[in-house]
């Protein structure tokens, strides 16, 4: 497998204005000729159907919601970063560029990095144009807040509900193209493969989640937004229908899979109630604006938060992390948590839980300018947990929350096939091996407004791919497949839910593959997961049958998809034998606690090649380099 | 605690459809009611019988796919909270639960509680936006909005378009689902240059698709889990006269 990831040449500041410049174009009357699909309706998958919609492309778009509004973008809360600098306070397209670089613990491309700072002012401008109510100021202008891992105000927001306005303004953009008739949409369709044609990605095949009928559809070239893995761990903050399957099932067709391990624990989610949790919540990373993160001095502590005197409290990420406190990344935040609780100083009823206390804000602030920064976020809390934030303090513990590994794409965001491309959260691209907070947002319309538009002509016009409709021989075969697959999962009729064999896997993966991870515990978990995967295929129960809406049947799909992949994060995790941002091995710390990065033997990118279901995958490399922002052991102290 | 569940079942939208009485022992005060309809869901399947069919995804009162009628309520008892968010906490031992879909004309049942709100995306796409196309914005701080006008456009921008409003209004309106989103953005001078078009064309959808009209019963806003406020279809109706007035089209 070659890989080149076709990062211009030339001085970084320039390079994405020299690349759309030396990109071919497809002229205006050619393009409604290419047909284009794009799976997902994220923020990523819907901005990019809209603005191919707008440019005249023919475009399908796929999601397996009832409408395009409600993708998991919806529930991100925080904000998006743009280098705007309109506080004043020394930000510059620069400074995004080196903070993300040097947030990804140096495992990200630093050409594409600085790209996606530039498109940042972009994205804020077109988000304003299109409606979305981001938080003012009394003058009538753009309010900013502070985010993890930065030390100037650049992530914009709307309260609490920031994912929410910016996916509804890309949906209403795309519902916009639907009404002209330039974007087909295609609702409770799931995709479950990807059609290669002579080498091309050439069309997709769906089962229609309320008849269970299969249908291919063909296209020119196949785009994938179609989000993260987080769902391997059973439980963690992503909605429940998120899944692997559709970067999945394309790295079965030949798409390699970079870096499957970098995960995100998010340290501020409310903690695990009880065995029958279904998912965890998360609190915005912006509460740690105003929040102070502490646990009790003292071991099994019995005393109710407010009785604890000042004192007798560990400040602890102000105490480890001077100048950034308690903003310091959200995999050292989460780790020092998982510390002092593995200490026996963590809180609440199952002692995995550190707290959040807003009493110092509020006596400074007052109640009511707390309420108007978080006051929906306060409501969540209060109504899952019964507990008054403004009067006692939240209760956090980590949790597993985006997943910056997926589908490797070059710097024209295609994967290793030809014509598939991978945009968002499912592509492996700007993050490295830890997303800053409010950098989700911004990658996901960066790569769907602002470069896919872009690089997605450019492959048209130089790929030139010929007519293939769906009456072609692959697409049959895949169907074929899918079918067979389907009545397989139907004919077992085990003993065991799907849910129950999924919360197995989970427990497996928080344990061995979760928020620090050993060599020993990670071939244990490479033992485990095969002979689950094997009590799947002969004991699952999925009721019903296949022509109905069979939510059971959804779910085992999916499963087995995550019964395969979850292999494959392991092996990349005991491959990767350093620490680095949310990728912490237990060998390799320094002495006080911290990652401990190997840079002669791993900066790069591990980049799996499948090579079939008996073979082992094959591991290649795509080095990195680092010409602007200096290789040096993050400091947040 | 334990308690007893009476649930619509229906195999498909042309099917006939009945109320299933099912026993929940065993329940924590602490689960979601969702979590609580997982748990007798689970039962089910390992008896081999199909589970409950419902709507749901970010279990955060965020994505608007949940849904339920519950106990002749859309989204139970809580004010201001989608079905979701609500926790067992709410109910005593001993209670009997009804649980319903989401019932209109334009809503039809897909299976069991699940229902087609399809017809929301058609009233957005008739004029539920501001035409603007990728690339052509100017700075984003050009033009000042006020705070308490953003605020307000803010307020209406918050719907889930979950259809709690449609399910409780006795007409089964549409129109505080249709007046957030012309409030969202007729407020803002972005949404001004397609105010007029836009108020015609949304209640035009509206009507087509089988939503009764607004007798200002405010049922819409009782049962809304984000509380959208009532003045926005005194919006809409200055909107839509306005626009019915001076309309060239």
């Amino acid at each position: 497998m070659e890989l080149n990831a076709n990062i211009p040449s030339g001085p970084i500041e320039k390079a994405w204005e020299t690349h759309r410049f030396e990109m071919k174009l497809v002229s205006p009357a050619n393009k409604r000729r290419y047909t284009i699909i794009v799976v997902g309706s994220g923020l990523a998958g819907a901005s990019a159907a809209a603005t191919l919609g707008e440019l005249g492309y023919n475009v399908l778009c796929f999601t397996y919601h009832d409408s395009p509004r409600r993708a998991h973008s919806i529930a991100a809360q925080g904000g998006i970063n743009a280098a705007k600098n309109y506080q004043n306070d020394g930000d510059s397209v620069y400074r995004l560029f080196y903070d993300t670089v040097k947030g990804g613990d140096f495992r990200s491309r630093e050409a594409n990095v600085h790209r996606l700072a530039e498109i940042s002012l972009n994205i804020i401008d077109q988000c304003v144009a299109q409606g979305v109510p981001f938080a003012r100021e009394y003058g009538g202008l753009l309010d900013n807040r502070s985010f993890g891992g930065a030390q100037v105000s650049r992530t914009f927001y709307a309260r609490g509900q920031t994912g929410q306005q910016l996916l509804l303004g890309a949906y209403q953009a795309l519902e916009r193209q639907i009404a002209a008739g330039s974007v087909q949409m295609f609702t409770r369709s799931e995709m479950l493969d990807v059609v290669v044609v002579d080498g091309q990605a050439r069309g997709i095949v769906t089962r229609d989640l309320v008849t269970g009928e299969v249908h291919s559809y063909a296209a020119d070239a196949v785009v994938l937004g179609t989000g993260g893995y987080s769902n391997v761990f059973y439980l963690s903050t992503n909605a429940k229908a998120c899944n692997v399957t559709a970067i999945w099932r394309a790295y079965k067709r030949g798409a390699a899979m970079a870096n499957p391990c970098f995960t995100q624990i998010h340290p501020t989610c409310i903690p695990v109630a009880g065995d029958y949790q279904s998912k965890l919540t998360l609190m915005s990373e912006s509460l740690r604006n105003d929040g102070r993160v502490w646990v009790p001095k003292a071991k099994d502590e019995t005393r109710r938060a407010r009785d604890i005197p000042e004192a007798e409290r560990d400040y602890f990420l102000e105490r480890k992390y001077p100048s950034f406190g308690n903003l310091a990344p959200r995999d050292i935040a989460s780790r020092s948590a998982k510390e002092v609780c593995d200490e026996g100083r963590g809180v609440g009823d199952t002692g995995q839980g550190v707290y959040l206390d807003f009493a110092d804000a509020i006596g400074r602030l007052g109640e009511d300018t707390i309420r108007e920064r978080y006051g929906n976020l306060f409501e969540i809390y209060e109504r899952i947990t019964d507990e008054n934030p403004y009067q006692v303090p939240m209760r956090i513990y980590p949790a597993p929350h985006y997943t910056m590994g997926g589908l490797w794409v070059d710097y024209n965001l295609m994967s290793t096939i030809p014509g598939l491309h991978v945009i968002g959260e499912a592509n492996f691209s700007d993050h490295g091996a830890n997303r800053l907070g409010a950098s989700a947002l911004m990658q996901g319309l960066a790569d769907g407004y602002f470069v896919l538009p872009y690089t997605i002509g450019h492959y048209l016009a130089t790929a030139k791919p010929g007519p293939v409709d769906t009456s072609h021989a692959a697409f049959g075969e895949v169907e074929q497949e899918i079918a067979h697959r389907t009545r397989r999962l139907l004919e077992i009729r085990g003993k065991r839910t799907v849910d129950s064999i999924h919360q197995e896997l989970g427990r497996i993966m928080w344990n061995h593959c979760g928020m620090s991870r050993t060599a020993a515990g990670l071939s244990q978990a490479l033992e485990r997961i095969p002979a689950l995967r094997d009590e799947f295929w002969q004991n699952v129960t999925v009721p019903g049958g296949n022509e109905q809406l069979n939510q059971s049947l959804e779910k085992a799909g999916r499963l087995a998809d995550f019964l395969e992949f979850a292999e494959l994060m392991c092996r990349d995790a005991l491959d990767r034998s350093e620490s680095c941002g949310g990728h912490f091995r237990e060998e390799h710390q320094t002495s006080d606690g911290e990652a401990l990065r190997d840079d002669e033997h791993y900066a790069h990118v591990s980049v799996w090649e499948y090579r079939g279901p008996e073979a082992a995958p094959v591991l290649h490399s795509e080095p990195l380099t680092f010409d602007h922002v200096a290789l040096a052991q993050r400091s947040y102290k | 605690m334990n308690l007893t569940l009476h649930v619509w079942r229906q195999a498909g939208p042309s099917e006939a459809g009945r109320l299933v009485t099912y026993d929940a022992p065993d329940v924590s005060p602490e689960m979601s009611f969702l979590e609580m309809l997982d748990v007798v869901n689970e039962r089910l399947i390992e008896r081999g019988q199909e589970p409950i069919a419902f709507d749901h995804d970010c279990r955060e009162g965020i994505c608007g796919s949940c849904s339920l009628v519950i106990n002749g309520v859309p989204h139970g008892p809580r004010r201001g909270t989608a079905t979701c968010q609500l926790h067992m906490r709410t109910f005593s031992d001993g209670d009997h639960i009804w649980i319903e879909p989401f019932r209109a004309r334009a809503f039809p049942i897909v299976r069991d509680l699940i229902v087609d709100r399809s017809a929301f995306d058609r009233i957005i796409q008739t004029g539920g936006f501001i035409g603007v196309s990728t690339g052509s914005a100017p700075d984003a701080n050009a033009i000042p909005i006020p705070k308490a006008v953003a605020d307000r456009s803010m307020d209406a921008a918050a719907c889930i378009g979950c259809g709690a409003c449609v399910a409780a209004c006795p007409n089964a309106s549409a129109m505080l689902f249709t007046a957030a989103k012309i409030s969202h953005l007729g407020l803002l001078p972005q949404g001004r240059p397609e105010r007029t078009k836009r108020a015609l064309a949304m209640v035009q959808r509206m009507d087509l698709e089988h939503f009764g009209g607004c007798t200002n019963y405010g049922e819409c806003h009782t049962a809304c889990p984000k509380e959208i406020p009532l003045e926005t279809i005194a919006l809409l109706n200055r909107d839509y006269l306005k626009a019915s007035l001076v309309s060239r089209d």
